[in-house]
Order: structure tokens, then sequence, then C-alpha cells
């Protein structure tokens, strides 16, 4: 990892917002973070977590109240949005309605000063890259919204610049648009070779397209990782929840096997489980494990007597919600494997089964 | 088999035609007004323009077309031979370029204007456009008034001025071309402002922040996004400015003191002391039409444009 390049680097950026009832609001709060040349880099968490604010400081559309934004080095946080070679999708694509396809794509080219010539083959070039070559002199209104993404994601893309900033862009597609866009995005990122910056609420989206990610909440960053760091690896209760869905079990490290900590469960058994990295839990903690990490056995052959509240089924899957001596739900969820092989109903006594290293303490 | 499908259809047509009639019927009151108060009194006009003035107003029943002839020529009273005379010309043409004057000041100052209200938070928006109507709120002659007591020898912008030591005579400002260009501007301001607002109200700011995410500084933002995107707004001020103005009767009377003849007040003379009706209604027509033509290039120049794109 060497030789990898820092694209952007955000240090110890803060932005307040004076509210109306001059109640100044944060909506960063300190945030550090280093994105690397090549990488799809995403900045997920719910609406009003800061994700958006700080993709407009690095566009420039704002401006910090407090620290420095680098592109390769170099402080670009007060430069005006027009002096910064990085470009944005905007969440409602924002093209321009009184002009064509190409006149749109032509537009920041135009703006920088190349000739008509050189326009000209660009946005033939990212016409063909976004597979609308036949739709070149269309108006903007007359194009379906998937064209309009990719009019917009051409548009960006054709003045080549550093970094590329994606502002929920799929958020207004339909379902099975969004998938294709999906794989599409992530092509259009390797083929192009440029840095990506992509804000979502969809924690799919983000698990599925990004190198990294970044989950935010409330103006801070939680946790910087790859998605299966994130997933696998939850640091926070917040992080877990809102990633995917768990299980949080209450309970008490008993003592250090190897190392590893034992926690007897408030439900019932004592498990080993994983310690956060660097940490050496005690006392009250807080076990979380992921659904698919626990399958129903017959009771009497499992760690964890339960009885079956409800069943969900899901098509691919099924969910059981179970509920535990401590009076608690647990959700455990079953590939459908279209042989029916017991059947279970509510009210039925279970035990549960947690699969090896995949109960995790979590850093409170 | 067809014979009921067809009278299924015919019943759908028949219903369909009775509710455009209806509709119709809704918009007979405005029919009737447009037709009695507008249209009516042009036929008169135009019928008026070409009969014979009577010596002490109104008409004589006679076929002539004196009036039309005697916009362009003079008739001279010895040897009976029409001789060109342009003053009725020149007024037309002053009062064009005086409309002219006023649309692109109005525009001038109207555009920033109406672009500060539109980027007002929406609640404010409101307080703002009230204040445009105001003036609206008071007679046009008593406004007229109040601008000639501003700028007249003794008026406030002289009294204040000559009391500064700024100056030592009074500058002459009214019964000049200046006060009517500024009467005329200050009455047809609201008349742009608000047209440029509605449209400007609309314009997706996001438009503009793509703008400046594209490379576009402030000024190429401005002439290549939100002044096309204003176009509408643009052209509704211009000709809601521009065709009243060319028009206006009382503001050039009050502050040109009907030295600097405008089209409406040489209209009015000849229904008043000029006693010559069909002159008055022939330039009456001759404005219209001019203006008509001129709408008619416009649209057919801006359409074909469109098209072209």
């Amino acid at each position: 990892m060497a030789d990898t390049k820092v694209a952007i680097a955000a240090l110890g950026v803060s932005k307040v917002f004076k509210g109306t009832g001059q109640v100044a609001v944060a909506a960063l709060d300190n945030v550090s973070l280093t994105i690397n040349q090549n990488e799809f880099f995403t900045l997920l968490g719910p609406s009003g977590c800061g994700k958006t604010t700080l993709l407009r400081l690095i566009a420039g559309f704002e401006f910090p109240t407090d620290g420095q934004i680098l592109l390769y080095g170099e402080d670009i946080a007060l430069l005006p949005a027009y002096k910064r070679p990085v470009n944005t999708v905007f969440q409602n694509y924002a093209l321009f309605p009184h002009m064509t396809v190409a006149q749109n794509i032509g537009f920041g080219l135009e703006m920088l000063g190349q000739t008509k010539s050189q326009i000209e083959a660009r946005v033939a070039e990212m016409l063909k890259l976004v597979r609308m070559e036949e739709l070149r002199d269309r108006r903007t209104s007359q194009i379906s919204g998937g064209q309009q993404q990719r009019v917009a994601l051409a548009r960006a893309l054709a003045p080549k610049p550093k970094v590329l900033l994606l502002d929920e862009p799929l958020s207004a597609l339909d379902y099975k648009l969004r998938k294709d866009m999906q794989i599409e995005l992530k092509r259009l990122q390797l083929e192009t070779g440029i840095t990506f910056i992509f804000v979502t609420h969809d924690q799919e989206e983000a698990l599925t397209m990004s190198d990294r990610i970044a989950v935010m909440s409330k103006g801070k960053v939680l946790q910087i990782g790859s998605p299966h760091d994130i997933y696998d690896r939850p640091a926070e209760r917040f992080v877990a929840n809102f990633i995917g869905e768990t299980n949080f079990l209450n309970g008490q490290v008993k003592s250090m096997v190897k190392g590893k900590p034992q926690v007897k469960l408030d439900a019932g058994p004592l498990i080993a489980a994983e310690a956060p990295e660097g940490q050496k839990p005690s006392g009250q903690v807080t076990v979380v494990l992921r659904p698919e990490h626990a399958t129903l056995v017959d009771a009497g052959k499992g760690q964890m007597k339960g009885i079956i509240d409800n069943i969900v089924y899901f098509g691919t899957d099924t969910h059981f919600h179970v509920k535990l001596a401590d009076g608690s739900l647990f959700m455990a969820r079953q590939q459908n494997s279209g042989i029916r092989v017991a059947v279970r109903k509510p009210g039925d006594k279970v035990d549960i089964k947690i699969a090896d290293k995949t109960a995790r303490i979590l850093k409170d | 088999m067809a014979a009921p499908l067809t009278t299924a259809a015919e019943i759908a047509l028949a219903a369909q035609k009775n509710s455009a009639r209806r509709h119709q019927l809704l918009s007979l009151p405005s029919i009737i007004i447009i037709t009695l108060f507008g249209v009516a009194p042009l036929l008169v006009i135009l019928v008026y323009s070409f009969l014979k003035a009577a010596p002490y107003g109104g008409v004589e029943w006679k076929f002539s077309t004196d009036a039309y002839l005697s916009f362009l020529f003079q008739r001279d009273i010895f040897d009976d031979t029409l001789q060109f005379n342009p003053d009725f010309l020149l007024i037309y043409l002053r009062s064009i370029i005086f409309a002219i004057l006023t649309t692109v000041i109005c525009l001038l100052i109207g555009f920033p204007t109406a672009y500060f209200m539109a980027t007002r938070p929406p609640e404010q928006r409101s307080w703002w456009v009230l204040l445009i109507t105001i003036p609206f709120w008071s007679n046009l002659l008593v406004r007229t008034l109040a601008i000639m007591f501003i700028i007249r020898d003794n008026g406030v912008i002289n009294t204040v001025l000559l009391s500064w030591g700024i100056i030592d005579k009074p500058i002459t400002m009214l019964y000049t071309n200046f006060a009517i260009v500024l009467g005329l501007l200050y009455s047809y301001l609201p008349f742009m402002i608000l047209p440029l607002y509605s449209s400007l109200e609309k314009l997706d700011f996001r438009l503009v922040e793509a703008g400046f995410d594209l490379y576009a500084n402030k000024r190429q933002v401005l002439w290549r996004i939100i002044i096309p995107m204003a176009k509408p707004g643009i052209i509704a001020g211009c000709l809601l400015v521009l065709i009243p103005a060319i028009g206006a009767y009382v503001t050039p009377l009050i502050l040109g003191g009907g030295l600097h003849l405008m089209i409406g007040d040489l209209i009015a003379q000849q229904f008043g002391s000029g006693r010559n009706w069909p002159l008055g209604a022939a330039q009456a027509l001759i404005l219209m039409a001019a203006v008509m033509v001129a709408l008619f290039f416009y649209v057919r120049n801006t359409t074909g444009k469109m098209h072209h794109d």
C-alpha cells in the first residue's frame, strides 16, 4: 500500500450552520478522513448525518467553519467551486433543460476553454462510454430518468476530474434500474480510474459498490473500513444497527480462555466472543450476532434455548423471531434451500446454534 | 354488430361536444365584454379613420383617405399639392425610442431586483412582492404629480443640492425628455419586475451550482444558465413595459409639459383641440398596426429559432 496516493484528505473539518432561530447547528464535527486515488469511497449514514455536507464542502458549494480539505496535498477548502478539478453528479441530476444532451456533456469543457473539435471528440467519447450515442441531440426533458442519470455521469466525467462526487445519484431510480446502475457505476469507475466519492443512505448500495465505507452519524465519522470490516466487525452499536440486521445480547465477561473473553449471556449460555481490536473487555458487555450466523436446531442440540414467536417468509430466506430465556427477541435467518427440512411453527421449543467466531463484543 | 358500436362512439363524441360547449359557455362573459368594448370601438375607429373631419369635431359621413394622407403629407394651402411632412413620424419615432429606452433601463434595474427577491427565504418573498405592488394602490396621476414636485426647479432634489452648495442654480429636469423617461420608468418598472420575479423564482438553483461545478464563473453562470432560464419572464416583462410605454399619455403630458409630444398626446390632441377625429383614429390604427407587425416578426423569429436548436 506504500505507493497509493491520497486524493482527498479532510483534516479536522467542522461545519456549523446558523439556524433560523440563531441556533447554530453543527453539521460536521471535527471530521478527519483520507480517500485514496482510484478508490470507490462511500459516505454512508442516515439523513442529517452530515454526509452531503461533507460532499458539498469537497465540491466547493459550502465552505468549512474549521479544518482543512486537501486535494493531492493542496488545501482547497476556500477555493470557489469553479476552480476545483472536482465534478459532481447531483441527486436530481441538475441537467440544463435549455441544452441538448451533447451540449450538457460539453458544457464543462467549453467553460475550460477547450476548442470546438476537442469538445466534440470528448463528447463523442463520453456518449459512447455511457452508451447514449443516438440520443446526443435530444433535449434533456425528452429522455428517461435512467438516461438522464447517464448524461449527468457523462457530463461530470467529461472534464476528467481528479475526483468525482456522487450525491445519492441512484435514489430517484426504481429498484431494477438502480441495480443496473450500481454495476454500471462500478464499471465506469474501473474504466476511468477516477476516484469516486459516493454518498448514500442505502447500506446495501454501499456494501456492493465500495472499496471503503465511512459510516457517519450526527456529524461524526464512526467507522471507516472495507465493506467486510464494517459488516463483520462493527465497532459501535450504531454501525452494527445501521448496517444489516443484528441481534444485541447482554452479558457478563466471566473469564479469558486463550485471550478470548467468555461471556455469560443473560439469556443463559456461556459463549466465546471476539473482543474489539486492542481491547480487553470486562464486566457488563453487549455481544452482537448477525441473524445469518445463528442456526435453528431441535431443542437440546444447540447453545441457547428459545421459543419461536414468529416466522416471516422472504423468498430467498426465512426469518425466525425467537423468544429467549431472558424475554428478549432474537432473530435467526435461514436460507431457503427448496427442500422443506423440518417444518417449524410458532410456539415450538428450539435451540439456537451460534457459528464459531461470529459473536463479537461491542466497543462501549 | 357494427351499429351499437357506432352509437357508443357517437354518444362519447356527443358527450365530448357537450362538455366543450359548456366550457365555451364559461368564457361567454369575457367574450361579450371583449366584443362589446374592444372589437366594436376598434371597428368604429376604423370606419372613422376613412371619413371626413367635421369642422367642429365629429365626422362627416363621406369616404376620404385624407386622414392617412395627412399623416405623412401636408396639403399646400395655395396650390393644393402634397408635401412630405415628417412631423408625425418624428413623434412616433421619439415615442418608440423613449419606450425602448424605458424598457432597457427597466430590464437593467428590474433583473437584479427580481433576482434579489427570488433568492430571499420563501417566507420573505411575498412581502417583497407586496412592496413592489404598493405604488399601484394610488392613482397614476397622483404619482406622476409627485414626481413633478420632486424634480421641478424648486423641488426636493434641487432644494437639497442648492442647500448643500453642490450646485448654484437649479438643474432643469421637469419638462425635459429626461423627465418623461423617468416618469415612464417609474410607472412601468413593476410590470418588468413581477414577470421576471415569477420566472426567476421557479429557477432551480441546483442548476446554478451545477454551472459552478462545471467550471463556469459567475458571469458565465449568469449568461449561460440564469438568463436563458429566465427568458420567458424577460420577454413577458419587456412586452408589458414596451407596449403601454409607446402609447403612454398621462406621464409625457404632465412631465413633458406638452413640449415633447408622444403618440398618446398626439392622438388625444386630434380628438380635443385638433378637432380632427379621422386623423386621431388613423394615428391610433397606425400605432396598433406597427406594434402588431413588430410582434409578428418577433414571434416568427423566435419560434423559428426554437425549432432549429
